[in-house]
């Protein structure tokens, strides 16, 4: 085995999908919040949302197929992650339900929050089971 | 950590394998006597944004954000070159009870400077479109989401990566180093962006 490969396994492009990813749903939360809360839907924000779950399907798959994988690593870092990103992203959840921000304004900042709840933990649990032994 | 990713790199392995803490590591990733404080902290931040009262949404947005800043800008730019100048094993045990704190600090702090900062933003007018000042607003948000990318993308996976990997029996310290040489540039993407932040609130708190 090389120096090389014990820094770093020749991975699929699982991490850089997934920051890909995170980078569109920020990037579409920042379209939203800029138009301000009671804006129309935005077009290039739901375009943008669509791009960052296509992102992290594709990093899901590319995961799914490497050989060896540490699962149990990975599940152990990414319920607790997610638990965590939950409470972050129900905390802003709140304060969109709670100014009454309109129904599809709503949704899509939700939706937002989901992608962005379920990307970060991803990422983190990730990048902790690949450099684990199965 | 910058240097300490530096100087680790610059090894032969068998010279950078002692990174282990010399002392026993913390039993869990995430200190759980902190976790009431933080829940704590959550609850009033509830009370803050249900009551809608300026004074509460202003003590935890200007909190938050300061500590925020200024957690950011001590630990890059102060901590870290101390660190640098540590042994690599002071090094790696400073890191090993430093980093499961920021992993809980640092989320904390960000969530109730947002949640709150939002809010604020309602309750003053800052985030309607129509507001005077509102491209200062808008930089606001592009200089989170940037801060966001870098902390969630890079730097927090590596942290945890690293805190993992000090936990083996025998951590590998070209790994570590390898992971910790991107502190170098997220450290100045970070500092820059704080920076702007800095300048855009006092802007804004004064407009």
């Amino acid at each position: 085995m090389t120096a090389a490969h014990d820094v770093e396994r020749r991975l699929p492009p699982v991490m850089e999908l997934g920051v890909a990813s995170l980078v569109c749903t920020l990037t579409a939360g920042v379209i939203v919040a800029a138009r301000g809360p009671k804006a129309d839907l935005l077009w290039p924000a739901v375009v943008l949302l669509a791009v960052s779950a296509a992102l992290l399907v594709a990093a899901g798959v590319l995961m799914a197929r490497i050989r060896p994988f540490a699962w149990r690593q990975f599940f152990q870092v990414w319920k607790w992650a997610t638990l965590a990103y939950v409470v972050i992203a129900g905390m802003l959840e709140y304060v969109f339900v709670k100014d009454e921000t309109p129904g599809r304004i709503l949704a899509m900042l939700t939706l937002l929050l989901v992608a962005f709840a379920v990307t970060v933990p991803s990422l983190l649990a990730f990048s902790v089971a690949r450099f684990q032994e199965r | 950590m910058t240097e300490l990713a530096r100087e680790t790199r610059d090894m032969a392995p068998a010279q950078a394998a002692p990174v282990r803490p010399a002392t026993l590591i913390p039993a869990t990733i995430v200190p759980l006597q902190g976790l009431p404080i933080v829940a704590v902290v959550l609850v009033g931040l509830v009370v803050a944004i249900a009551s809608n009262k300026l004074w509460a949404l202003d003590f935890f947005h200007v909190v938050g954000g300061g500590l925020w800043t200024g957690i950011d800008l001590f630990v890059g730019f102060v901590v870290g070159p101390i660190l640098g100048r540590l042994s690599i094993p002071a090094r790696a045990e400073f890191s090993a009870r430093f980093m499961p704190k920021m992993m809980l600090i640092m989320p904390t702090l960000v969530t109730v400077t947002l949640a709150a900062g939002w809010q604020l933003g309602l309750y003053e007018g800052f985030v309607n479109s129509g507001y005077h000042y509102h491209a200062w607003v808008v930089a606001s948000y592009v200089v989170v989401a940037v801060m966001a990318i870098v902390a969630l993308g890079v730097l927090e996976p590596a942290n945890l990566a690293v805190l993992f990997e000090l936990r083996k029996p025998e951590p590998n310290g070209e790994r570590i180093a390898h992971l910790m040489s991107r502190f170098v540039w997220a450290a100045g993407v970070t500092g820059a962006m704080q920076v702007a932040t800095l300048v855009i609130m006092t802007r804004l708190a004064t407009a």
